[in-house]
């Protein structure tokens, strides 16, 4: 980092677009800096699986070329960034934080890695996560847990936990996640940063490692709305490779984010602020931001929907049935681990596929699979998988009804503050239980983003979370970006100042 | 409650996982104490519900139905665990 640019590691894509802009510094530098400050923290806060430094200074290299003949491709050219390692990149490892998937050099990138990729972003590497995506706290990865770069102790969240903390970390200017049921909101409001789960069709999943099909969404994770906004522009619209993608083009993320909060209406969810398990210091923090909203000029709509306690119940049975299906492909005949079986002319087939994954699954991804199959299996199917659907349908009308009344739901990101490393692995269902804001959207389809709203009194990041109606990203954005001006938005964490500073 | 064991290790047959004795315990423990947990959508009247199933399938794209390049038979290989350059390797099937 050059000295008159001590806090662009920490940045907005606008800030290191200007300093390249005015050659201040290079992408090449950029990156370089990056990369050092990764090595001076990561032994503390291990928030990638892997980095991929000589493509990513050689295409770092290239952003410089471009720009000295001034072709220059647009908002991301030369910016550092990383990927959750759900997401397939071509010739580099990804693992979806799986043992089963260790060694796995994908033959292709996905839609969104390739956009990036033409847009002239910087690939640092892949982020760590809960492996295949299922958990809470990213202590679920084959390959360690990440930590909370505001309190090393604690989890960044998950299941995109990696990801958050990179960003928050400075280590790069965005990443993408997925979210099935809150993976990249929850871990963007522990890590205090912006993280957006985008209507289901807005993004491509060609190349996104499938988990629960009718729920998985890749999107952004930033430090601010107007990064988020970038990101989204870059990686969204219809893909032919994706059937479930809507040919809608992505419309102008930027034009209306400035349009701030006055005529806004902001509905407070009733049932959001009841359910025991709420830390009151989120609470009345997310309240405070919705006045700050009201006095800037929105109106505050109360607002209800009812099926919001039956979601964790209709999401667990919906996402681990679908998960059971999709990870019937790790059998170890075409990619990934395989067992050691011996002589395969005198080995089992079926012996092969078991020993294959249940030495290649961790706990939590067994322990979904078969709720999974138990949900799918004769005589349950209509009990559990199709119940589940029925309920879908009622959290998806209220929250229609919802949206005739107002432009945005507005409720906490998560009922409790990061926890400690440990604290909630023994007790499965108390994890889940954490998903209680976050899973509704997913079920209804809908879009949402999480944004910081300053610290507790630990010093720990708190997320507020607004919801808006299908494909009204915009909308969602425009909100996001009024609460931040309110919140005062991202700040870095002190302790990674303190182990940047050591590093050199 | 707890699943019974017999359940455990039927739907760990299905799921193709073999379970240590302690697991399927674990298991039978952990999965009855999230079936218990989602034994609260039963209290909803849900009869005249429809599932919803199909609503993000509508109004979606389709493409036409032409043949296109896939990838090459080698890169499909690549990542094979056991493979003669043709095929995938596996133990005897039938």
């Amino acid at each position: 980092m050059t000295a008159s640019s001590p806090n662009l590691l920490f940045g907005t894509i606008d800030e290191a677009r200007t300093a390249l802009a005015d050659g201040s510094i290079t992408s090449t530098a950029l990156t370089q800096s990056v990369f050092d400050h990764i090595e001076a923290i990561e032994a503390d806060v291990h928030a990638f699986i892997r980095l991929d430094r000589s493509n990513a200074m050689e295409a770092a290299k290239e952003a410089d070329q471009r720009r000295e003949q001034g072709a220059t491709l647009g908002p991301l050219d030369g910016i550092p960034i990383s990927i959750k390692d759900q997401i397939v990149t071509k010739g580099l490892e990804t693992t979806a934080g799986s043992k089963i998937l260790s060694g796995y050099i994908p033959p292709y990138d996905a839609t969104v890695v390739q956009r990036l990729k033409k847009a002239g972003a910087i690939i640092l590497g892949k982020n760590n996560q809960d492996e295949f995506a299922m958990g809470s706290s990213t202590e679920y990865s084959a390959y360690g847990a990440t930590s909370n770069p505001y309190d090393l102790s604690r989890v960044p969240g998950g299941s995109s936990g990696g990801s958050a903390a990179a960003v928050a970390a400075g280590a790069g200017f965005a990443s993408l996640g997925t979210d099935t049921g809150g993976s990249i909101r929850q871990p963007a409001a522990f890590c205090g940063v912006v993280g957006v789960k985008p209507t289901y069709g807005r993004v491509s999943r060609f190349g996104s490692i499938a988990f629960a099909s009718s729920l998985d969404q890749i999107g952004p994770i930033t430090r601010t709305v107007r990064d988020a906004a970038h990101m989204l522009q870059a990686i969204g619209g219809p893909d032919p490779r994706d059937s479930t993608c809507r040919d809608t083009p992505m419309p102008d993320l930027l034009s209306s984010l400035e349009d701030g909060a006055k005529g806004l209406r902001i509905g407070i969810v009733k049932e959001a602020f009841e359910p025991d398990g709420l830390d009151p210091e989120i609470s009345s923090r997310v309240m405070e931001t919705a006045n700050q909203l009201a006095a800037a000029g929105a109106e505050l709509v109360p607002v209800s929907i009812p099926s919001l306690p039956h979601a964790i119940a209709a999401y667990y049975l919906t996402a681990t049935a679908e998960a059971s299906s999709n990870l019937a492909r790790y059998d170890g005949v075409r990619y990934g681990q395989r067992a050691d079986i011996g002589d395969v002319r005198k080995a089992n087939l079926v012996d092969m596929y078991n020993q294959t994954r249940s030495e290649g699954f961790g706990p939590e991804v067994k322990r979904r699979i078969l709720l999974g199959t138990y949900a799918l299996s004769a005589g349950y199917y209509d009990a559990f998988y199709v119940k589940a659907q029925r309920v879908r349908t009622l959290i998806g009308r209220d929250f229609q009804r919802a949206f005739q009344q107002c432009d945005a739901l507005c409720l906490p990101t998560s009922p409790v503050a990061p926890f400690a490393q440990g604290e909630r692995t023994a007790d499965p269902l108390q994890m889940y239980l954490a998903d209680i804001y976050t899973i509704a959207c997913n079920l209804a389809r809908v879009c949402a983003v999480s944004v910081p709203a300053g610290l507790d009194a630990s010093g720990l990041p708190v997320g507020v979370q607004f919801i808006c109606n299908h494909m009204q990203e915009p909308m969602l954005l425009r909100v996001a970006r009024a609460c931040e001006v309110q919140t005062g938005g991202y700040n870095p964490p002190t302790p990674i100042q303190g182990l940047s500073a050591e590093g050199g | 409650m707890p699943i019974s064991h017999e359940d455990v290790e039927h739907v760990a047959k299905l799921a193709r996982l073999q379970l240590s004795a302690a697991e399927v315990e674990q298991m039978a423990q952990e999965l009855g104490t999230i079936l218990d947990y989602v034994a609260r959508l039963d209290s909803l009247d849900l009869d005249t519900v429809d599932p919803n199933f199909y609503e993000a399938s509508e109004n979606l794209p389709q493409r036409e139905d032409e043949p296109q390049d896939s990838l090459p038979q080698s890169d499909a290989l690549e990542n094979a665990p056991d493979d003669d350059g043709c095929f995938f390797i596996v133990p005897r099937v039938v």
